[in-house]
């Protein structure tokens, strides 16, 4: 994912000569184009409709995230996560929060905790939806992106009554949560689970059983879990390849060891899998969600934070399962109010790379496909 | 002269055949702005269909439930600047989008839409309706070609990809239409009374329909229905449309050949694209639906005699029934307008609105009661069942591409050439052995 330019890579397409001495076609998909979720530039390099290889040229929606943290205190830097993966805006501020508080040797009152989880979990459905929806119009069903956004529209509702924000919602402070949960809390989210669980079963009836669907999903954009791991592939990509890795299970945070749901896992690592991972992983969100908003525990809901805050020097690295992968903070303080380095490590960067892996040899619909499956947010890939 | 004009109006042929070129030139422009009436009409209803199978409205601000969106968006069009590329091959550029609608436009001359509606009866007409349909294609790729731009030249070549390989099927599940005319058959529902003879003629197919009295999608039944299904997705291909709209194909390739269209120019090409599905749909209703027949065509019923309104003597109670249909469709349409006025909010800024769709309900209801009038009762049904045909087509046509996600363009031709072609061969293999098995049964009793 280097420069186009200095990489030779012009250089290289004028001497390669391919079937009938026809040259290659390169072709460059974006930065606006409809399916490359946003402002990814893909230089495709093409035999007719094949792909002979790709260049993902990124850094058009970078704003220096890391480095305005530099400048703010780790109070004031927190609204800035929700603008990384704005699609998912609540675990981007849950996994800053954690950082900060693992740095302040903090940590949030259960009550806290558990808005935390059922707060995340809406969003990890929300991000889903929207995963669906989009992916579904790349490959050229328009429907299941309208019944996504309705269904979507719910959760967002929920969160507007809860802080105000529908989107970069900014709902975790460090320490707990800002706010109480309204009157009637319970009852919204009883109502989501209830509401939303057939809805799953409507975007399933139009693709999971659609011979055209699965003819343009299955053996799409295969990664074997062994390359999963050598490219840093995390969330459900990494799942669908049938490795069974979930932070929520592997290093329980937020007291997620307490609630009991499962971890899908796919066999072929293709298009197909990976959506049908994902479904699943509604249905598991639901699942905590249920039984965390049954179980919520009374109680504060912030911990003793220091009005100031001066974190000791030193570091802290913490990493959530956010819907798109494993989102890591690495904060490193300098004992002042400021960090002196905060690095992301943002899941859908990551992922991207598996990109060149996933398409060579496939054709150009399939890049499309593959585009969408990573489920990449142009927001955090160039933060 | 006006022998000339109202001699024709007794005649028992299309106007092409009788040399009648007054009436030519009125069918060719009744034609003209029927298709261009239809377009529009699709225009606002294939939105609003698609927005109500994807739970959304819709166009609602222009016009009560946005039913002057095409006007809006026509004037629009007109008016917006016409860009042509710096780089694109001008005259080839300027001639695309005219020669995909002229094609679209040339295939009606002999589509029938009564059995002397029509701008003439070619004795090859359906043979013409192919080759005049396939020409389409040029146009997709000059506008391709001469955007001299990598997406529309991609989708220029998938569209000529696309239309080659599946015209080969389509040619075939045609021919098993057209052998059909010939043959009175064995099959269940396949035996005839009348006269077969093997006709190319648009008009001849579907007489021989109704003197075989079966509808072709019937006949020989499931042969009909199978060349049909071929027939039906090849013709999705043909135009483009989902599940194989891949030369447009949006997601992957901007907006395919037309992408470096916009303005009138653009909006030509859409003309020529739905021109293109009403054409192709009155092909498959002329083949296997039974062109302007209604359904059960050969059922009469009892003979009834009412003064004034029914003085048929050779037709019976059921075509009286029937002969209600256009004015009853209107009339449920103007109750749906007024049903939907009534319901409009009560707001004074919605007032011209409901309004609006009170008066379009009353012309609804209007056009409905000059439809009962017994002289033009007798004369709409032709045209009424065929339009109704079409317009369920029509709504297939949106219906599919709310459902399906888009084929691969491999995929595409594996349907194409692995599936669709075999499958038209063994259908038309099928229909030639039904046809014969009285004949050969006869020889294996005259052997015996």
């Amino acid at each position: 994912m280097t420069d186009s330019t200095k990489s030779g890579f012009y250089e290289e397409i004028g001497s390669q000569q391919t079937f009938l001495d026809a040259n290659e076609l390169v072709l460059n998909m974006g930065p606006q184009h409809p399916s490359t979720h946003g402002v990814l530039r893909v230089i495709l390099r093409l035999d007719g409709e094949k792909v002979l290889g790709t260049e993902c040229v990124i850094g058009y929606l970078h704003r220096g995230v890391e480095k305005i943290a530099e400048n703010r205190t780790y109070t004031m830097f927190n609204p800035y996560v929700d603008r990384m993966d704005y699609v998912a805006a609540v675990s981007n501020g849950l996994g800053y929060c954690l950082a900060v508080e693992k740095l302040l040797n903090i940590e949030a009152p259960p009550r806290a905790a558990y808005i935390r989880v059922i707060l995340t979990e809406l969003n990890r459905i929300a991000s889903h939806q929207l995963w669906l929806g989009t992916h579904a119009l790349d490959i050229g069903a328009m429907t299941p992106l309208f019944y996504t956004f309705r269904d979507r529209e719910e959760i967002l509702k929920i969160f507007e009554k809860y802080c105000g924000a529908r989107l970069t919602t900014h709902s975790f402070r460090i320490g707990g949560t800002q706010y109480e949960t309204y009157e009637g809390f319970e009852q919204d989210v009883n109502n989501f689970v209830k509401f939303v669980g057939p809805k799953i079963g409507e975007y399933e009836e139009l693709l999971t059983t659609n011979r055209i669907w699965v003819e343009r999903t299955r053996n799409v954009g295969v990664l074997g879990g062994k390359d999963c791991i050598d490219l840093g592939v995390t969330g459900p990509v990494l799942r669908a390849s049938g490795v069974k890795w979930d932070l929520r299970k592997a290093q329980p945070y937020s007291m997620y060891e307490k609630f009991d749901f499962e971890i899908p896992t796919g066999e072929n690592g293709d298009t197909f899998d990976r959506y049908i991972v994902r479904i699943a992983e509604i249905r598991q969100a639901l699942r905590i969600i249920d039984q965390a908003v049954n179980s919520i525990p009374a109680g504060p809901i912030m911990a003793k934070v220091p009005k100031v805050m001066k974190p000791p020097v030193g570091e802290a690295y913490v990493s959530i399962e956010a819907p798109k992968g494993e989102l890591g903070y690495f904060i490193v303080s300098d004992g002042s109010t400021q960090p002196y380095r905060v690095r992301v490590r943002p899941p859908s960067f990551v992922n991207l790379q598996a990109l060149d892996k996933m398409v060579r040899g496939s054709l150009v619909a399939d890049v499309v496909a593959v585009i969408g499956t990573l489920d990449i947010v142009l927001g955090e890939v160039d933060r | 002269m006006l022998d000339y004009v109202t001699g024709y109006l007794s005649s028992t042929v299309t106007p092409g055949q009788a040399g009648n070129w007054l009436w030519a030139l009125v069918y060719i422009l009744i034609i003209f702005g029927g298709v261009s009436g239809i377009v529009i009409v699709m225009n606002w209803g294939e939105r609003k269909a698609l927005a109500h199978m994807q739970v959304r409205l819709g166009p609602m601000r222009v016009g009560p439930h946005g039913l002057m969106q095409p006007i809006a968006d026509a004037i629009k069009l007109l008016t917006k600047e016409d860009i042509m590329p710096s780089e694109a091959d001008k005259p080839i550029f300027w001639m695309a989008p005219v020669w995909v609608v002229m094609i679209a436009f040339s295939v009606f001359i002999v589509v029938p839409f009564g059995p002397t509606h029509a701008v003439t009866d070619m004795n090859i007409g359906i043979l013409f309706m192919l080759g005049v349909s396939s020409l389409g294609v040029l146009g997709i790729v000059m506008a391709g070609w001469a955007s001299n731009s990598h997406f529309p030249l991609m989708g220029a070549l998938r569209s000529s990809a696309q239309m080659v390989s599946y015209e080969v099927a389509m040619g075939l599940a045609v021919v098993s239409a057209v052998v059909m005319t010939g043959l009175r058959g064995a099959g269940p529902y396949g035996v005839g009374d009348g006269a077969a003879s093997g006709t190319l003629s648009m008009i001849g197919i579907v007489q021989a329909q109704q003197q075989q009295h079966v509808w072709f999608i019937f006949k020989f039944f499931p042969v009909g229905l199978v060349a049909f299904f071929i027939f039906a997705v090849a013709m999705i291909a043909e135009t483009n449309r989902a599940p194989f709209d891949l030369p447009e194909a949006e997601s992957e390739l901007v907006a395919g050949f037309h992408t470096e269209y916009s303005g009138l120019r653009w909006s030509l090409f859409m003309l020529g694209e739905y021109a293109a599905m009403v054409a192709v749909s009155s092909i498959a209703i002329t083949l296997w639906l039974g062109g302007w027949l209604r359904p059960f065509p050969s059922i009469h019923g009892p003979a009834i005699n009412i003064p004034f309104f029914w003085e048929h003597p050779e037709l019976g109670v059921v075509d009286f029934v029937f002969s209600f249909a256009p004015a009853m469709v209107l009339f449920i349409l103007a109750f749906f307008a007024f049903f939907n006025a009534a319901r409009m909010p009560k707001h004074p800024l919605l007032k011209i609105q409901t309004l609006g769709l009170y008066a379009f309900g009353l012309v609804l209801g209007g056009v409905g009661l000059v439809l009962l009038a017994p002289p033009v009762r007798d004369r709409v049904q032709d045209i009424f069942w065929f339009v109704f045909k079409i317009a369920c087509f029509m709504y297939m046509y949106i219906w599919y591409r709310a459902t399906w996600p888009r084929y691969r363009f491999d995929q595409l031709m594996k349907v194409g050439w692995k599936f669709l072609l075999p499958l038209g061969l063994a259908v038309l293999l099928v229909t030639g052995f039904m046809g014969l098995s009285p004949e050969i049964l006869a020889w294996l009793k005259g052997v015996r």
